[in-house]
């Protein structure tokens, strides 16, 4: 399988008057075409300074980071960032709008992935008359209309409420399946790492370093919420909690 | 389609705007009268407190003389320029100070300085420079207006949510990018509200200007009636200027539930 991002030992150290902070140490990892990686880690121990570094939006201390040749990266956030004085179509367009490729055929594109994803509807309604789950669900058809070939996720569910995140955590699988897109998804939410990753990656405190990677093989995989009732699921989770928990 | 108990709701809605309406109009109307009761019974004197038939004819006389509108067209000419050249200026310095955060760093002690200066004290200087003209009263209303705007509109700027700032990024968004589609749409109300402080604060300068030098507008008539002790020239002024920075406050507020619906 050919790999679509290379991290070779990445390290973070922020500086403020007080002194310096190392956030990431020595991180290394691989992800193949359309796997899907979770990680997973302490709360503030740096898994949304990873995900900053390969969005670009930051800066290494050291190390590097190479994505396969004409990859195209879809970034989502916790906060869903819908503009309140556009509609939901127009919310979905910004990205096209900024990276100036909107057409007829990516419009067209956008509206059908709305239809698709059941937002139809709501197309030409604001963004405040939609649900938190259909909210996020917007932000991924946004993100979405780049169509890019990896997906970040900054702990894209966790301001949701716990079916909210249940049903959007499914969208995303079935989208990031059904597209063929590969993912990194950062969360504190171990279940959902679990059921829907391919392997999870395990961070420790500051300064983080890798502590484990899991390959997740679950007997019948199928969709998120049937994975939670494996019985490796149980086990999975057993061993992670303790990871995080530093015994 | 309605149910009744929606029905009683909308109607104790508008059963309380009436009142609040018949209210509001009940205290003017009190106090006009009861100010006009006193100035017959000559308990309050009404060559020092002037009285509400003085006041109507004081107004008719000059709107007789031709006098009123001019007056109050120098006024509104003086506030509307100065609230225009502000509000632009401080939008422009506004954006330069979010777009290159170094030098709203640097100029920072002086926007802070300048806007606590009691601006009344360079008066005199503005007079020696600029002269006695509609322009030192522009001047004068600009120097009294802009610092506060300025601080009110970049504030607005700075305080917008950062996610919005990196989804824009994450789309490699340059940053005039960011500023046209993110930082002004997120920022109509802060303007809008800027530009009620800004009208109250150029009607202080414009008349303060007034006071101090001209030959013309409601500031002056203030002056003139003072000078020759006729107050009801001077409570008309004042009453008129009222009028006006009500009317200007009404309009911004129209255009802000336009733009904010």
């Amino acid at each position: 399988m050919s790999k679509i991002l290379k991290v070779n030992n990445l390290k973070k150290i922020y500086h403020d008057k007080d002194g310096e902070v190392v956030a990431l140490s020595d991180i290394s990892f691989d992800v193949n075409e359309k796997e899907i990686i979770a990680i997973v880690g302490p709360s503030g121990c740096g898994k949304s300074t990873l995900l900053s570094i390969l969005m670009n939006l930051e800066k290494p201390s050291s190390g590097t980071f190479s994505f396969k040749k004409d990859t195209s990266i879809g970034y989502m956030l916790q906060n869903d960032c819908l503009f309140p004085w556009k509609t939901i179509l127009e919310n979905c367009l910004v990205g096209l709008e900024v990276e100036k490729k909107l057409t007829n055929d990516s419009k067209n594109y956008v509206i059908n992935l709305l239809k698709t994803y059941g937002l139809e509807d709501f197309m030409y309604k604001y963004p405040s008359s939609l649900s938190g789950g259909m909210r996020q669900r917007c932000a991924l058809i946004r993100t979405l209309a780049l169509k890019p070939d990896i997906l970040l996720l900054d702990e894209a569910t966790s301001a949701l409420d716990y079916q909210s995140r249940l049903k959007v955590s499914e969208d995303i699988y079935n989208i990031i399946k059904n597209e063929e897109k590969s993912a990194i998804m950062v969360t504190h939410d171990i279940s959902q790492a679990i059921s829907i990753a391919d392997r999870v990656i395990v961070l420790s405190n500051r300064p983080a370093i890798i502590k484990k990677i899991y390959n997740i093989k679950l007997t019948n995989k199928s969709t998120p919420l049937n994975n939670r009732k494996t019985k490796e699921f149980i086990k999975y989770h057993d061993m992670i909690w303790s990871d995080l928990d530093g015994k | 389609m309605v149910s009744n108990e929606h029905k009683e709701y909308l109607k104790k809605l508008k059963r309380q705007k009436i009142i609040i309406c018949i209210c509001r109009l009940l205290i003017i109307f009190s106090f006009i009268i009861i100010w006009q009761i006193l100035a017959n019974a000559k308990i309050v004197n009404t060559f020092l407190f002037s009285s509400p038939n003085r006041i109507i004819n004081t107004l008719i006389s000059l709107i007789k003389d031709n006098n009123l509108f001019k007056h109050v067209y120098i006024t509104l000419y003086e506030v509307i320029l100065s609230l225009i050249l502000g509000i632009s200026i401080s939008f422009l310095v506004s954006t330069i100070f979010w777009r290159f955060e170094i030098i709203s760093k640097i100029m920072d002690p002086y926007i802070t300085i300048l806007n606590s200066l009691p601006k009344v004290a360079l008066g005199p200087l503005i007079i020696i420079w600029i002269g006695t003209s509609s322009n030192s009263i522009v001047f004068m209303a600009l120097l009294i207006s802009i610092f506060i705007t300025i601080i009110n509109i970049y504030n607005g700027f700075i305080s917008v949510d950062k996610s919005y700032v990196t989804l824009m990024k994450s789309f490699n968004a340059s940053k005039w990018q960011i500023f046209w589609k993110v930082i002004l749409p997120s920022n109509y109300k802060t303007i809008l509200s800027s530009l009620k402080i800004a009208i109250s604060m150029d009607l202080i300068g414009c008349i303060m200007g007034e006071l101090l030098v001209s030959k013309k507008g409601l500031g002056y008539l203030i002056m003139y009636g003072t000078q020759v002790f006729n107050i009801d020239l001077v409570i008309s002024s004042i009453f008129l200027l009222g009028i006006m920075s009500y009317l200007m406050y009404y309009i911004i507020t129209i255009i802000e539930k336009k733009l904010t619906r």
